[in-house]
């Protein structure tokens, strides 16, 4: 990220997108691999807790269960429900998981740098867990059913039906995985901006800026960043939860049996 | 005040970001109330305030896409 035009130019200039945009092939820069970082961090960790496992769990052990166990009880039971739910915990456990330990990143010094906010990282968990959930419902119900699943609210009176069933069409197939990756990457994107804005607008109103109020204003300013650094551990957690939380309401909605 | 060039994307959103905020701050008070009312519910009310919270939120998500967007 430049940062350097704060003491190259007389006046403070705003941080903002562009400081997230690299030059160059996005698949060769920190944010892809700190990607691939981020799966093989996962990947390690359910390998190492799940290795050497026995009746009554080491330490290790106990860590990867009670990971595996909150997502599965916490998220999969209570919303795919008890029919289905082991079928798709692994999967939610690994989007929990792996969403989870790449924003970890963004707060992580010397990596700092969230991957999913690069809003094109998020797009791609998002077709994948659309085409997740849409293939599910279809392998349930046929293509024709699923469609009817989908879009045909139940009891609804058959006169308001032309009107309803292109706006649940719109919500369900087109709008979700929009929403669902525009949140991940907006939520990302705007804490990472808060915590440059923070620290760059600190050093340059503690070292820079001439005035009668800048040095308690720069300091005031460093503080709000550590609260916003405090705020995003909150959302980084939050964030990884949700993704789990809508990718199961998505899958229990497409294997809902007809309304 | 200084006065400086820019657009308004950023006001704008700013005041399309108040009915999201309105709209999590009732589904939190409905959460707390509910608790506070039946703590056994707590595990129940939790996933539906947080799916309620983050489908509240997407008004608030797509304004934020639309501002840098347009």
């Amino acid at each position: 990220m430049r940062h350097g035009f704060v003491l190259a130019n007389p006046g403070f200039e705003a941080p903002g997108p562009v400081n997230f945009i690299s030059s160059g092939n996005v698949l060769l820069w920190k944010s892809s691999f700190l990607l691939l970082f981020g799966g093989l961090v996962v990947i390690g960790f359910f390998l190492a807790t799940s290795r050497r496992a026995g009746v009554v769990p080491n330490k290790l052990q106990f860590a990867g269960e009670s990971a595996y166990g909150w997502v599965r009880d916490s998220v999969a039971r209570d919303i795919i429900g008890e029919h289905d739910y082991l079928r798709y915990t692994p999967l939610l456990v690994s989007i929990f998981s792996f969403v989870l330990v790449n924003n970890v990143f963004g707060i992580v010094p010397l990596l700092q740098f969230a991957p999913f906010s690069r809003v094109s990282f998020a797009y791609g968990m998002a077709i994948m867990i659309w085409v997740i959930y849409n293939g599910v419902g279809i392998a349930r119900h046929g293509f024709v059913k699923y469609l009817k699943v989908q879009t045909v609210p139940a009891g609804v009176p058959a006169i308001i039906l032309p009107l309803m069933v292109p706006l649940e069409f719109l919500s369900n197939i087109i709008v979700r995985p929009i929403t669902l990756s525009l949140r991940l990457f907006a939520n990302m994107f705007a804490g990472h901006l808060l915590l440059i804005l923070f620290a760059t607008g600190g050093s340059y109103l503690l070292f820079h800026a001439e005035g009668p109020f800048t040095v308690p204003a720069g300091i005031l300013s460093f503080v709000m960043g550590i609260l916003v650094g405090f705020l995003e551990c909150v959302v980084i957690v939050l964030q990884a939860y949700v993704f789990t939380l809508l990718t199961a309401t998505y899958i229990s909605g497409a294997l809902a049996a007809e309304h | 005040m200084a006065s400086g060039t820019g657009t308004l994307n950023m006001v704008g959103y700013g005041l399309s970001a108040i009915g999201p905020g309105i709209g999590i701050g009732l589904i939190f008070a409905a959460y707390i109330n509910g608790t506070a009312r039946q703590p056994e519910m707590q595990s129940r009310l939790q996933p539906i305030a947080i799916l309620g919270f983050a489908l509240a939120e997407a008004l608030a998500i797509i304004g934020i896409a639309l501002a840098f967007a347009l």
